[in-house]
């Protein structure tokens, strides 16, 4: 027994090594969302590409939608464009942009360049809704599931790898459970 | 010798006066001194969710300027503290309080340190008695030992 007590400072030193040693490779990045499990807060903004027509949260609720914060000022989205114009063809999802503290024109001009993956997008210059959503960079994506519940937050590029291992089991989760409502 | 202290002091001054810069300035107009030192507060407690190790008021990032903004608009429509702090975690989750609420996800953090330490005393009072026991149970001798010290004595 005594011996044994006499390597507890030991193994404590380990354990505590193995717990840091494993807080290396965190990101530190990834926040869990505060709205997770919340509803689309509500919103009163335009599309991007025409100005008089206004879009609110109920126009965002009917399937699994993805809502992609982009702004022409943020480099990581030009990263992650060709792969958004991929997910745009999978039909399990619709995905719409956010455009973020961004200027109108130039987003326009981005849209035509690099072709515009996004069934529309929603203009936030003031980056209220981005608030609302508790944005803090771009480029972020947020899971909606059928009923407007926000299931998940993911900040940080989009691309292949990521695209299968964090937004394809949700979405096959999420039409499980609407099969099941059904 | 003389040259090198002041060309000390002097660095020292130099590096005084960035630290004095990077700290971003805001031109906001307060409805009155109290507002003002709420304000500073606030922006102290909260935490930017950008750049992670700075609080509002130290945070040069756009949505840090943001959330400032956003703090004082809330001040500004008579907001109470609590309200703007429970606002931020809204949205920000509770990452944003540099003070974080007490309830059972935290529980480990505010009082983990009391209870490793009242672990430590209770370990020290232990041994400290182990070791004076043992030094009593030594020093006592019983009657048969007395005799034997007193034949080798006597022997002497």
């Amino acid at each position: 027994m005594n011996k044994l007590i006499r390597f507890i400072p030991l193994i404590l030193c380990v354990a505590l090594g193995v717990v840091l040693y494993r807080g290396l490779f965190l990101n530190p990045q990834e926040l869990p969302s505060a709205l997770i499990g919340k509803k689309v807060p509500e919103f009163q903004l335009t599309k991007l590409l025409d100005e008089t027509s206004i879009i609110t949260s109920a126009d965002l609720v009917g399937k699994v939608v993805l809502v992609n914060v982009w702004a022409t000022w943020c480099p990581t989205c030009k990263y992650e464009h060709p792969y958004l114009l991929d997910i745009s063809k999978d039909e399990r999802v619709v995905l719409y942009g956010l455009n973020y503290k961004d200027d109108r024109q130039a987003a326009q001009q981005w849209l035509q360049h690099y072709k515009d993956p996004y069934v529309f997008s929603i203009f936030d210059e003031e980056g209220t809704l981005g608030l609302d959503l508790g944005v803090y960079g771009a480029p972020e994506t947020f899971v909606i599931d059928h009923y407007g519940v926000i299931r998940k937050r993911f900040a940080g590029a989009i691309d292949t790898r990521v695209w299968q291992r964090e937004f394809v089991p949700l979405i096959t989760q999420l039409e499980a459970e609407r099969a099941k409502g059904i | 010798m003389k040259l090198l202290k002041t060309l000390f002091i002097a660095l020292v001054l130099v590096g005084t006066t960035n630290l004095a810069y990077a700290s971003p300035v805001d031109t906001y107009e307060f409805q009155d001194e109290v507002t003002k030192i709420r304000f500073q507060a606030l922006t102290k407690e909260l935490r930017c969710p950008k750049c992670q190790n700075q609080n509002l008021a130290d945070s040069n990032s756009p949505i840090a300027a943001d959330l400032r903004r956003e703090v004082y608009n809330l001040l500004e429509q008579n907001k109470a503290d609590s309200e703007i702090v429970d606002f931020m975690v809204d949205r920000y989750g509770e990452f944003v309080l540099y003070r974080p609420k007490v309830n059972s996800m935290t529980y480990v953090l505010w009082f983990g340190p009391a209870i490793l330490i009242l672990f430590g005393v209770v370990v020290v009072i232990f041994v400290v008695r182990k070791k004076q026991q043992q030094v009593n149970e030594t020093q006592t001798l019983s009657a048969e030992q007395k005799d034997q010290l007193k034949d080798i004595l006597n022997n002497k």
